[in-house]
């Protein structure tokens, strides 16, 4: 009965499985698409509040001009960037194309490089622009 | 093979719809959604940034006055929350594993896209017809 067991792959186990860059960037597609997710609340709110109710719209402003609505912010345009760019790099392998471990590698830390280098560009812009 | 000793019957095989019943629906319009979601969330996220962040509800109106940025704004509202329902319905499916409970949280999730994305529709179309 066991020898049927012996040669047979085995799935992760978790209690041994090494942290790396793969299983963390796909750990963090999830994350970021539950927390943009989240985000299509204060999204509708906003647009509800413009349509239909000034005082919801001054009340989500004065919360997004706090500190702590602005790192919300900061927080969902990370998740965004990082969302896209993964989502492409998704993409491409669906096509079949950057399955081996160097492109794959790569590919893992472009998408690193471009939600933060996106994220702090878009917030300097606004810095800049007055807009905070 | 005798056919007969199959319950499956032959058309079902040929619509191959399989064990989840949808076949290839679910995959493919996660992909779907995410392709019309590349340059329509970019879009969005250049006008949030430009101009939408110092809008009042006047301003985002006559924004949304635009019958081409009204119908993006749908299509983009349409791709986000299409693309959130399915990508969530998918970590719902991997991570709650009592049947009970996986219906209560699926049918949570499809109030959650209708309720706020029905709001966000609406309101945007309203927004349109009103603007000045």
């Amino acid at each position: 009965m066991s020898s049927i067991h012996e040669n047979r792959p085995l799935s992760p186990h978790l209690g041994i499985y090494r942290w790396q860059i793969s299983n963390t960037l796909s750990i963090l597609h999830r994350l970021t698409g539950v927390a943009l997710t989240l985000g299509l609340i204060p999204l509708a709110l906003w647009l509800w509040g413009a349509a239909y109710n000034p005082a919801l719209f001054e009340l989500l402003r004065t919360a997004f001009d706090s500190i702590l609505g602005k790192i919300a912010l900061f927080g969902w345009t990370v998740a965004f960037y990082y969302h896209l760019g993964n989502g492409m790099r998704h993409i491409n392998w669906d096509i079949g194309r950057g399955f081996s471990l160097p492109e794959m590698l790569a590919s893992g830390r472009m998408v690193i490089a471009f939600a933060v280098c996106m994220s702090i560009f878009s917030w300097a812009y606004v810095v800049r622009t007055g807009g905070i | 093979m005798d056919k007969s000793s199959h319950l499956r019957t032959p058309i079902k095989r040929a619509r191959g719809h399989g064990s989840a019943h949808s076949g290839t629906q679910h995959f493919w319009l996660q992909r779907l959604s995410a392709l019309a979601l590349i340059p329509l969330s970019m879009w969005f996220m250049v006008v949030l940034l430009t101009r939408l962040i110092h809008a009042d509800a006047v301003a985002i109106g006559q924004w949304l006055g635009n019958p081409i940025v009204a119908l993006l704004m749908a299509a983009l509202l349409l791709a986000m929350f299409v693309h959130s329902r399915l990508g969530i319905q998918t970590i719902i499916e991997d991570y709650v594993h009592s049947h009970a409970k996986k219906i209560i949280a699926l049918l949570t999730l499809n109030l959650f896209t209708l309720g706020l994305g029905g709001a966000s529709l609406m309101a945007v179309f309203h927004l349109h017809s009103t603007a000045i």
